[in-house]
């Protein structure tokens, strides 16, 4: 018999040191970058100077004579026709073939004994080409006389075939011709292009195994790469074994492969380890998140109920498919936002381009809608002089209602957020002049379907290892786990070692994504845990001759008719001097749901509310914030500190895109701001003079203890936030991104001169 | 680029090594590849995101914009130079405690930023903290939390 002691004490809900921490701290973690292999050679890319040409011919005479060169690997060096790979749709080539789709995009790749010679070698690489035109806009996307980015061939049964449209997407309910609403708002909003900037660039290392292949790669999701790998290698997944050391950030822009294939290809053929470390500037090349431009009409009644959303959201995606489709069909699923929307029209559309592939990045598509929704909720208000609190207040579903048909209901009391935050941030409080606030909500669907194992093994001396095959790449999955071993073993955290990293030594998991893990492989975790006192009791009843009813197990004591016992105590009493341990595995299995628009209802909602409070200056259209509140609905805090940290830290990486980055491309397709130098992410001097970051906490959450995933959460409707403050201070009205001081000081002219006339 | 190497002497971390160094390597390439001391992280390359920050006689500086024969006679001390053993010094004490660490790729950095900031300037301003650590780009965005933690750091030093 289990016993299910009730969880108020002990590890969960308390803040506990990193696990990793000190590595991090003394600078002796490994990263991929920093792993030396014995008679490695340094890769080196060779890219063309614009976004999209026709390779003509290659030249690698000169290059080849360089001291140290060992292999030039080109479209001629690889298998016919080009191995193709991609998380959903295979259509990246292993190198550009007759092609290059994107700014960026390598076209030769040089593999020699220093980094130096590498380098040199591939500056005399010749390459001669024709640029062409390309496709770098919406617009051009859209154009049927434009330039087609992507060969039919790649996708011979799709009707969208002969056009930039990978994927076109219809949700809806309720009749939106008929739909009469006593105001309606209509706008247009723009997202721009923006980079991950993890601060640890991509680096990879492959080496030839025996028969297969060891893959060193700084990614999250190490079984998607095992897979691929093996599929454009066509080897047995056994024989690829890939070595994730914890990424230095991720984000999503660690997420899916890029240039593994390549490295292996290149270890395959020299024989030999092969290192590429990208540099900053190939970082930015190598992914992106989707811009996009969103239009929408929404209906409301006079007293402020919605009553329809129209919605068109074009994303505009790179020159593969990546995972960009699915960040646009879960966003646009929920691109009403976490409101009761009796009538709803949503039409997403993927567009392929010649940029750099667009992929995951936190809040997978969802701040794109949620920066048009929640402004059209704000315009809504305005016009019907509503309070922008009492607006949203009375939209919000509530616990258990369903607001998107046939999904998985509303899951917390959202609207607690939205009032603490409202609390927090003094929102019924006068302002001073000059200054303005923000409020919004950002709602975003996890895990649709997951495959989460993991492996428990209680060692003798009562100690644990727990093995999972999720990324530790900032947020805290080490010590979110070891919190929930320690606590149902009732030992120490660090009793606990967590295992990461090897697809040769852990289970399998999907991916680190979707603000999933603690839920996900957490729920996998804790019946690891309970596996293990299953067969702690069976052992205990064995051991000391009882019925298995007369034990008792707990967490870490097993309570026999004579007294308690620790696991220690009853392992040392089994196996004596023989020595043995005792595995557990856990499972957490979601499949696929045939039918379902996104494969299967969300495990369940990450909700967040942000608050803004700025002063902006209307010489130079500068904006200060003065204070920012997010608030996350995450069930259970298991380590608040830990919750704290991905919420700033988010709701900061918002601020980012709100107010300051954004991709210029010229008219070639090249990244115009290139670096750290000309592309600026927040800095310590830009953070919220005053900031604030709370939880609603209700235990309603499906993972263990009653927790929510959190980490996306933070930065899910930022820009709304930000741009509401500044449209309430400035009596502007701003639909594009970033809200650069440019551009909010033209919107202050603008508007200052319409007075005039 | 594969031009006469240059005989060096530099001290790092109260080590003496005599090495022979490549004209166009930086002091950040000669630490990392050529004594081993990864500790030190490479990023942008242009002196911008305070990744590879280390102190040179004392000064902070991006270890990308030295080249190593500059460094010739000269004392540095990286992110390994600061605990002694597995003992870790306050500054880094206070980072953990404070939950200033997450994915750690900047910490390295950052913590080095922090402690030239608290030797030249034991008692800093809110204000005084975030200069000192404006260099230093965080993606993860941990800055709450870092400046915590120098703040935690500094107030020790008044006892």
């Amino acid at each position: 018999m289990i016993v299910d002691t009730v969880k108020q004490t002990g590890w969960i809900g308390k803040t506990t040191k990193r696990v990793g921490g000190q590595e991090r701290v003394s600078g002796s973690l490994q990263y991929v970058g920093d792993i030396h292999i014995d008679g490695m050679l340094h890769v080196k890319l060779v890219h063309l100077p614009c976004g999209r040409a026709r390779i003509h011919r290659i030249d690698t005479t000169e290059s080849m004579k360089v001291e140290g060169v060992r292999c030039i690997m080109t479209a001629d060096d690889l298998p016919h026709p080009m191995p193709r790979f991609g998380p959903r749709l295979k259509d990246r080539p292993v190198i550009a073939e007759g092609e290059t789709k994107f700014f960026g995009e390598p076209v030769a790749a040089v593999a020699a004994e220093t980094e130096d010679a590498a380098s040199q070698a591939a500056a005399l690489v010749k390459v001669e080409y024709e640029r062409l035109e390309g496709v770098y806009t919406v617009e051009t996307a859209l154009d049927p006389n434009g330039p087609l980015v992507q060969d039919p061939a790649l996708r011979p049964e799709d009707p969208h075939k002969n056009s930039n449209t990978l994927e076109e997407l219809y949700y809806g309910w309720g009749d939106i011709e008929t739909a009469a609403a006593d105001l309606v708002v209509e706008n247009s909003y723009t997202f721009p292009m923006i980079t991950h900037f993890a601060i640890e660039p991509h680096a990879f290392i492959a080496a030839p195994d025996e028969d297969g292949i060891r893959v060193w790669s700084a990614i999250q999701h190490p079984f998607l790469l095992q897979i691929i790998l093996a599929d454009v290698l066509k080897m047995p997944i056994a024989k690829v074994r890939v070595i994730a050391p914890d990424p230095g950030g991720g984000f999503g822009g660690k997420g899916y492969p890029k240039f593994e294939p390549l490295l292996a290809f290149m270890a395959l053929r020299t024989g030999r380890p092969v290192r590429l470390a990208l540099t900053l500037e190939e970082t930015f090349q190598a992914g992106r998140r989707l811009a996009a431009r969103v239009k929408v009409r929404s209906g409301f009644n006079r007293d402020g109920t919605i009553v329809f959303q129209d919605i068109t959201a074009d994303y505009l995606i790179g020159a593969y498919a990546d995972i960009a489709t699915r960040v646009v069909e879960k966003a646009s699923y929920t691109g009403c936002g976490p409101y009761r929307v009796p009538t709803a029209r949503i039409v997403a559309r993927a567009l392929l381009s010649h940029t750099t592939p667009s992929t995951a990045f936190r809040g997978f598509g969802v701040p794109q809608m949620s920066w048009a929704i929640e402004s059209q909720i704000d315009a809504a208000a305005k016009a019907l002089g509503l309070d922008r609190v009492e607006i949203r207040l009375l939209n919000i579903p509530k616990k258990g209602e369903e607001f998107i048909p046939g999904d998985t209901p509303c899951d917390g009391e959202w609207h607690e957020s939205l009032l603490k935050a409202a609390e927090a941030i003094r929102w019924n409080s006068p302002l001073p002049e000059g200054r303005g606030r923000g409020i919004s909500l950002g709602l975003k669907i996890s895990a649709t379907y997951a495959s989460a194992y993991s492996i428990l093994r209680l060692h003798y001396d009562g100690s644990a290892s727990i093995l999972t095959g999720t990324s530790d790449m900032g947020q805290g999955a080490r010590t979110i786990f070891s919190q929930i071993v320690a606590q149902e073993l009732g030992i120490d955290p660090n009793q606990v070692t967590v295992v990461m990293g090897d697809t040769s030594v852990v289970p399998y998991d999907t991916s680190t994504s979707a603000s999933r893990s603690t839920v996900v492989m957490g729920t996998s975790i804790y019946r690891a845990c309970q596996e293990v006192k299953s067969q702690i009791a069976k052992l205990a009843a064995e051991t000391y001759a009882l019925n298995e009813s007369d034990v008792e197990v707990g967490d870490g004591v097993i309570t026999l008719p004579d007294g308690q016992r620790s696991f220690r105590e009853v392992m040392t009493d089994q196996f004596g001097s023989t020595r043995g341990e005792i595995i557990g595995v856990g499972a957490f299995v979601k499949k696929k749901t045939p039918g379902h628009p996104l494969a299967g209802k969300t495990t369940f909602y990450e909700l967040s509310c942000n608050a803004a409070e700025v002063e902006v200056d209307r010489e130079t259209g500068m904006t200060l914030l003065t204070n920012f509140v997010v608030v996350g609905d995450v069930g259970k805090a298991l380590n608040p500190q830990h919750v704290e940290m991905q919420d700033t830290g988010a709701a900061i990486m918002g601020l980012g895109h709100s107010l300051m980055e954004h991709i210029i491309l010229d008219d070639d397709g090249r990244i115009v701001n290139l670096g750290a130098l000309d592309y600026r992410i927040p800095t310590i001097k830009d953070i919220p003079l005053e900031m604030e970051s709370l939880s609603v906490e209700n235990e309603d959450g499906p993972g263990p203890y009653g927790s929510k995933g959190t980490g996306e959460g933070g930065l899910l409707a930022t820009a709304a936030a930000v741009g509401a403050a500044i449209n309430d201070a400035a009596g502007t009205e701003i639909r594009d991104l970033p809200l650069t001081p440019e551009r909010v000081w033209r919107a202050i002219t603008d508007r200052e001169r319409a007075k005039e006339k | 680029m594969q031009t006469e190497k240059i005989p060096i002497t530099l001290t790092v971390n109260g080590k003496v090594h005599s090495i022979d160094v490549r004209p166009n390597h930086t002091l950040l390439k000669v630490l990392r590849d050529q004594l081993g001391l990864t500790g030190t992280k490479e990023c942008c390359s242009l002196g911008e995101c305070g990744a590879c920050t280390v102190l040179l006689d004392g000064r902070s500086v991006n270890s990308c914009l030295v080249l190593a024969a500059e460094a010739d006679g000269r004392s540095v001390v990286t992110v390994e130079g600061l605990a002694v053993g597995s003992r870790l010094n306050r500054l880094q004490e206070a980072f953990l405690e404070e939950g200033a660490v997450q994915c750690g790729f900047c910490i390295p950095g950052m913590v080095m930023s922090a402690q030239h900031l608290l030797i030249h300037n034991p008692h800093p301003t809110e204000e005084e903290i975030k200069e000192g650590l404006a260099g230093n780009l965080c993606r993860c965005a941990g800055y709450p939390r870092i400046l915590a933690a120098v703040r935690a750091a500094a107030e020790e030093n008044g006892r």
